[in-house]
């Protein structure tokens, strides 16, 4: 028995396309190690440097957040199920807000590009 | 050029949520058939950031909808916030935050209390893109659809693309 991984659409270009993969690990630290052994980059888009969950992707153990459970640390088992789903967030916030908040979000590569890029245009 | 067809009732209901929760944001989903690009199930979303200027799907009911879309072969087709004193143009934070690269982007700005500007874009790999709303009036015969791209509207709402 394994673990299921349901993988947002976003994330799937690590994973072959894949909606749902398998991975194995006592805890969600383990299962994360475990899956970018296969899909190399996913951990990196869920983790931060300090080595914490980013705070706008969600995690799920079966019903529960992992917020509530341990976070990396929330224990598996073989048989549960893990969702990922990025946060729905944003609004009308400033700059320098976003710029902030954007290290956390699970597609700042992509948030950091389009900040680039209104740099260029603005010249 | 993508195009977001969507029926008079659901903008309607979008945009009384969208008043109700004023001064805060309001947000949520339009759930349709996968692929059909069709927005058919309209989902208000409790803000849980309950912010003027930020929101946040609460992550519990994130969780119990989108399994009620994946139980029904539903996607978000439509991803919706409002902008309560600024124009309905995706922020930098609406960029960084897109999550939903198959989504229409929709935005109601609630900043003029007598009039709602909306307008949707896609937004991928952090490159926004605006589209047209086409407004399909309910109880015509879809093949013969009296539609009104916006600006063409009775509404005082003009709803076209900027070009920006």
């Amino acid at each position: 028995m394994a673990i299921e991984v349901r993988i947002p659409t976003i994330l799937r270009s690590y994973t072959g396309g894949a909606k749902v993969v398998d991975g194995t690990g006592d805890t969600l630290a383990d299962l994360l190690t475990d899956l970018d052994s296969r899909h190399g980059g996913l951990r990196g888009r869920l983790i931060t440097d300090a080595g914490t969950l980013h705070r706008f992707v969600n995690v799920y153990v079966n019903d529960e957040d992992v917020r509530f459970l341990g976070a990396l640390d929330a224990k598996l088992s073989d048989g549960d199920s893990v969702t990922i789903l990025p946060a729905v967030a944003g609004g009308a916030f400033g700059f320098a807000a976003a710029a902030a908040i954007s290290s956390h979000s699970i597609s700042s590569q992509s948030a950091a590009a389009a900040v680039a890029r209104d740099a260029v245009a603005a010249r | 050029m993508h195009v977001l067809s969507i029926d008079r009732s659901i903008i309607d209901a979008i945009v009384a949520h969208a008043r109700r929760d004023h001064p805060d944001e309001a947000c949520g989903v339009v759930a349709g058939p996968v692929g059909s690009d069709t927005p058919t199930r309209h989902i208000p979303m409790d803000n849980a950031a309950r912010s003027m200027t930020f929101y946040e799907f609460d992550s519990m009911e994130h969780l119990r909808v989108w399994r009620e879309m994946d139980d029904r072969d539903e996607e978000p087709v439509v991803i919706y916030h409002s902008h309560t004193a600024t124009e309905a143009y995706p922020s930098r934070t609406d960029v960084s935050f897109a999550g939903e690269p198959g989504a229409h982007y929709l935005l109601v700005s609630t900043r003029e209390p007598d009039s709602e500007e909306i307008r949707s874009f896609r937004i991928v790999d952090g490159v926004v893109t605006e589209e047209p709303v086409r407004v399909v009036e309910a109880g015509v015969d879809p093949h013969a659809v009296q539609s009104y791209m916006f600006g063409q509207s009775p509404a005082t709402v003009d709803y076209e693309c900027s070009g920006r």
